[in-house]
């Protein structure tokens, strides 16, 4: 009995706090998972700040390089560790117990983040860090308030003084290598690279699907001549 | 008959097994009527979907692995790893979905045209043990990909069974295996999706089908077309089965469903997050939970019944009271042929009460459906309270209302409209 009840408990807190837990305000993240332009700069930038805490523990690299169009010998200079056979899914070296250390909760697999959150809110989350000093990296988030971790790309972005809204950061504590524009497309990028990651055969299966349709569309027509023909009789 | 004069080797193996009479009985001279419309495809599709549902299962096996620790990654290795898995796993998960709009279409027909009325009646009741196991293949299939709302989904529906006065707790733990859901439900789960269920499935999709043949297949007018025989003993408004369904009518109505379902499985394979829930995106997790527990959307109804029932009445818990009428709402579906006490079949010839009925009835249904999937509020609740009420008194009433509403005369010979 004691276990059910703290089920039942559990999940009617869950439904009651559902709605007072959700985030803030999603802003539209435009982009397009057809241009592998895109998704190699986001991929680029993925492997560079994020794949250190956040594993795509579910993907293989050699996927990644052959569905972006990423010669493998580049692949594996550029965005490889040397160890690492391009064969591999790609885990990463932080132990559960070591990222909740520093982060208080141990830091999530993104493979499947945009299926589950959707790209408005990678792409909010990923431009919405502020100044806060009352967390411990010194910096809070407009969409996930409270968020564990700090502002990985703080020194390209620079720091946004206040919470941002729908225009962007309005005043900057200091400023990144990045433009506020540049900032702004590497996050459309990266979010565009976490669509991809969500579902690599998206774009694919489309495609397969025209044809699925065009053979169902001339054997609809057919279909119907054979009832036609067969039913002509039936009065 | 020809058959016990051929040669050859049919005449071999008829002589031997009944291969040519079984053909002819259950389909070259299976006569049904011509006036079958846009309603009777919905039997053929479900057959369809079924065997889809086999063939994309088999191959799934090969690939998933039953356990907590595997379950999650296994289903991911197959969209991602494995050639093709992708397509066969999409295939699998809307065919899921669409084997219930197929169902539920299939069982709005028998309403509509009283296919359910003597002498149908086990037709009626195999297609009802049809769908109640269906919901429980389809539930302990939704456990499998051992996702957020895989998991959640399960306990909130397991732990109804603790309902039961008495023996509900350790009924609860005899059907988790567990004292709470894990690694042992699944492979139980598992068991009982890939092998004991679907035997039971295809027995009972047999007996639906013999049951029907035996009788023959009611239509849109309701008119026995038996009793108007040809000087062959063939009825007069009678076609063979087979050509003129199996490769005329009837497949243009799969070739139609094959474009919505491709079009679902290549350009909306989660339907919005209804087929493929968003939250099962995210492995199961025992301490936290997803916002919105619900189940999938074609349980809705019955989830949305059970919810309605939030007070205590006399010496019955909510709960237990929740629990008795969703039961009671599926087990009262199993005596609608005694509950229908019309002289005429189709809602052609019904009364206005029953046409009424049957149409605020249907809406009611769609209504639980979407209720089901949203989350409780005051508003959404007293709406599925009167859901509810009218579920009900569409069947209680039924005896009534068919008995002494005024129908219209039925025709000799079905009519082509």
């Amino acid at each position: 009995m004691n276990t059910m009840k703290r089920i039942i408990i559990i999940a009617m807190v869950a439904l009651v706090s559902g709605g007072a837990m959700g985030y803030g305000e999603v802003y539209p993240a435009n982009n397009d998972v057809r241009d592998t332009e895109s998704l190699q700069r986001g991929a680029q930038l993925y492997f560079e700040n994020c794949v250190g805490c956040h594993s795509l523990e579910y993907a293989r690299y050699n996927r990644v390089a052959r569905d972006l169009k990423i010669p493998e010998d580049l692949f594996e200079r550029y965005l490889l560790d040397a160890d690492r056979p391009i064969g591999d899914l790609m885990t990463n070296a932080l132990s559960p117990a070591l990222g909740s250390q520093f982060f208080g909760t141990e830091p999530p697999d993104l493979t499947l983040v945009a299926r589950v959150r959707g790209t408005d809110w990678i792409y909010t989350l990923l431009t919405g860090f502020y100044k806060d000093d009352s967390r411990p990296y010194g910096v809070n988030n407009a969409l996930y308030n409270n968020i564990g971790m700090p502002h990985a790309m703080v020194n390209q972005q620079g720091l946004c003084a206040e919470a941002p809204g729908a225009d962007g950061c309005q005043e900057f504590a200091f400023e990144g290598s990045m433009s506020p524009d540049e900032f702004d497309l590497a996050m459309v990028d990266l979010t565009n690279f976490l669509d991809y990651m969500g579902e690599p055969i998206q774009l694919e299966r489309q495609r397969i699907g025209w044809f699925v349709m065009a053979f169902l569309s001339v054997f609809l027509v057919f279909a119907w001549l054979l009832y036609r023909e067969l039913w002509k009789d039936v009065k | 008959m020809s058959t016990q004069d051929k040669g050859g080797l049919m005449g071999w193996i008829d002589a031997r097994l009944p291969v040519t009479r079984t053909i002819e009985k259950h389909v070259t001279k299976y006569y049904a009527p011509k006036n079958f419309n846009f309603f009777y495809v919905f039997g053929v599709l479900a057959m369809l979907v079924f065997v889809n549902q086999i063939v994309t299962g088999i191959w799934l096996t090969m690939k998933y692995v039953p356990s907590a620790e595997e379950a999650f990654r296994s289903v991911e290795y197959i969209m991602r790893d494995v050639e093709w898995g992708w397509l066969i796993r999409y295939m699998h998960s809307t065919g899921a979905s669409m084997f219930f709009v197929v169902i539920y279409l299939h069982m709005f027909r028998a309403l509509l045209y009283g296919s359910y009325q003597k002498p149908r009646e086990l037709v009626w009741i195999f297609g009802m043990l049809l769908y109640l196991m269906l919901m429980a293949e389809a539930f302990m299939g939704y456990v499998l990909p051992w996702g957020q709302m895989s998991y959640w989904g399960a306990q909130v529906i397991i732990s109804l069974f603790g309902a039961v006065p008495i023996i509900g707790d350790p009924l609860v733990e005899w059907i988790r295996g567990d004292y709470l859901i894990s690694g042992a439900t699944l492979n139980r789960f598992f068991a009982l999706h890939v092998i004991a269920l679907p035997l039971v499935l295809a027995l009972l999709v047999f007996l639906h089908i013999v049951a029907l043949h035996e009788v023959g297949s009611n239509n849109p007018d309701g008119v026995d077309i038996k009793k108007n025989l040809d000087e062959n003993g063939v009825p007069r408004d009678g076609i063979p089965f087979h050509p003129y369904y199996t490769i005329g009518k009837d497949l243009v109505g799969v070739v139609i469903f094959l474009m919505v379902f491709c079009g679902i499985i290549f350009f909306f394979p989660t339907a919005g997050g209804f087929f493929l829930e968003t939250a099962n995106f995210e492995p199961a997790d025992p301490l936290t939970t997803p916002e919105n527990i619900h189940p999938v959307w074609y349980f809705g109804a019955f989830y949305s019944i059970l919810r309605a029932m939030d007070f205590d009445l006399l010496f019955l818990e909510a709960k237990l009271l929740g629990v008795l009428t969703m039961g009671a709402a599926i087990a009262i579906l199993f005596v609608l042929p005694w509950l229908d006490r019309s002289p005429v079949r189709s809602w052609r010839y019904k009364g206005m009460i029953s046409r009424v009925s049957l149409v605020v009835f249907a809406i009611a249904f769609m209504i639980l459906t979407w209720l089901g999937i949203q989350p409780v509020t005051t508003l959404n609740t007293i709406l599925a309270q009167i859901c509810t009420v009218i579920y009900f008194a569409f069947f209680l009433g039924m005896p009534f209302y068919t008995r002494y509403e005024k129908t219209k005369p039925v025709p000799e010979r079905v009519t082509n409209r």
